[in-house]
């Protein structure tokens, strides 16, 4: 059987954990702990310590991973790991919070720097009035128009099947480009 | 007068136990299956190594996951001559690790090599007095009486795990079995990282390495992972032909595999046209 793998990847309390829910066909393999840092303490009564999991099965011979990664800074080490062998990444941007975007920008550099790997961003939470625009997102994160920007509500199916579905085109994209500089 | 013998008729506990009761100052060499040796001051253990060459910090951070592979290589390639407590000031003031990441990693890598020694039946040794590592290497005192307590606890489980998962060369997957109560389970950082390098084509073997694991610790995880049943081996394990071999540190792993074979433009652009069609149809 063939595995392949996505990471999902954003800043701290972005909605890594809902988008791999929304769509996995298991339940999100999560190590939710007790957080005692106070201003971590303010978002969320418990956080990621360490990653999400979630799988989809595509058919007997293939099965798509989706890991989830940590989204505190303590946790970087892991994130070189966990880009080993990805088909491509997903950066999972809160768009009501500004506070995290130069975080989201420090994680995009450190995850396109592992590997020329095709990659979305998302605007999350877009179903809340203070969010972000995609395109505003875009223009504050300094994002090459080659990268896709998708509007975001992690914890519905077909938004995250929207997103899932942009990045796979981007690969496939990618995929064209690498043939036809082949044949040059 | 060095104190001198084998292994084989003074294990590594009692020359421990020694070293403890009587308070003693020194370094302990042993030549069994590779050379491996540790110092003392007064009854405490402060430093080890295993194999020919002592590990730098840098190499020490690197293993614990402080410092990336790219991180150590620049500081090989810029900071050369600086000793261990002088690149130690220089990682905490840049804010690249804590003063605690330096102890823990140093302390955690010296256990480690003292763990791997209990497992050890047979090897020529000798205990020189008041012979210390130099000053410039980092040196934490770790009181003995618990390394004996935890290395003997070790030997016994070793033993039990090697049973259970006699060869590293095996291979992983993810269970099938839909009905697994995945919510439940609450994996460790340490098993996370193995988690994510789970593939049909990566062994035990490769994993440990690339987590710089040793053969007890990849056991032990992935013992726990297969008795939930989160993971299953893609065969029935076998004894493989290095059940002995330790899993060492990133310079003696071989590459890698990558988690998604190398394949052909073709192939790869088929599993994506598989992916798209699957998640249209969720």
């Amino acid at each position: 059987m063939q595995t392949v793998k996505m990471v999902i990847t954003g800043p701290f309390s972005a909605g890594k954990t809902e988008f791999i829910g929304a769509i996995s066909e298991i339940d999100v393999v999560s190590t939710e702990r007790k957080i005692t840092l106070a201003n971590e303490q303010q978002i969320k009564e418990t956080t990621t310590v360490a990653m999400d999991f979630g799988r989809i099965t595509v058919d007997q011979d293939l099965v798509l991973y989706l890991f989830g990664t940590p989204g505190q800074r303590r946790f970087d080490f892991m994130w070189d790991i966990l880009s080993q062998g990805m088909l491509g990444f997903v950066v999972m941007i809160d768009s009501t919070k500004p506070e995290t975007f130069r975080e989201a920008q420090r994680i995009i550099d450190t995850f396109s720097s592992y590997a020329a790997t095709p990659y979305v961003v998302t605007a999350n939470k877009q179903d809340q009035e203070d969010a972000w625009s995609p395109e505003d997102l875009r223009i504050i994160l300094r994002l090459s128009p080659s990268v896709k920007v998708l509007p975001c509500v992690a914890t519905e199916r077909e938004s995250v099947k929207n997103v899932l579905l942009e990045l796979l085109y981007s690969i496939l994209d990618e995929l064209d480009a690498q043939e036809a500089s082949a044949s040059d | 007068m060095a104190l001198k013998g084998n292994l084989r008729d003074f294990p590594t506990t009692q020359i421990l136990n020694l070293i403890n009761l009587a308070r003693k100052t020194g370094t302990l060499t042993i030549q069994g299956r590779e050379a491996a040796s540790m110092a003392f001051r007064e009854g405490k253990l402060i430093d080890a190594s295993l194999g020919k060459e002592t590990d730098s910090l840098a190499h020490i951070l690197q293993r614990s996951g402080k410092l990336s592979t790219e991180q150590v290589r620049i500081i090989e390639t810029r900071a050369t001559g600086i000793s261990d407590k002088q690149l130690g000031h220089l990682l905490v003031r840049a804010g690249h690790v804590t003063q605690s990441d330096i102890i823990q990693s140093v302390r955690h890598y010296v256990l480690e090599i003292a763990y791997s020694l209990f497992a050890w039946a047979e090897g020529f040794f000798r205990f020189d007095a008041d012979q210390l590592p130099a000053n410039s290497r980092i040196t934490i005192p770790i009181d003995l009486e618990n390394v004996i307590l935890e290395g003997s606890r070790r030997l016994n489980e070793q033993a039990a795990l090697q049973r259970e998962i006699p060869s590293l060369e095996a291979t992983l997957r993810f269970s099938e079995q839909r009905e697994m109560r995945a919510r439940q389970l609450n994996l460790t950082p340490a098993e996370w990282r193995v988690a994510a390098q789970i593939a049909p084509q990566r062994s035990l073997r490769q994993i440990a390495q690339a987590n710089n694991l040793d053969e007890f610790e990849i056991r032990r995880i992935v013992y726990g992972m297969l008795q939930i049943g989160f993971v299953e081996f893609t065969q029935s394990p076998r004894p493989g032909a290095r059940p002995n071999g330790a899993a060492r540190g990133p310079a003696a792993a071989p590459p890698l595999p990558p988690a998604a074979p190398q394949e052909s433009g073709a192939a790869r652009r088929s599993v994506v046209m598989r992916l798209i069609d699957r998640i249209r149809g969720l």
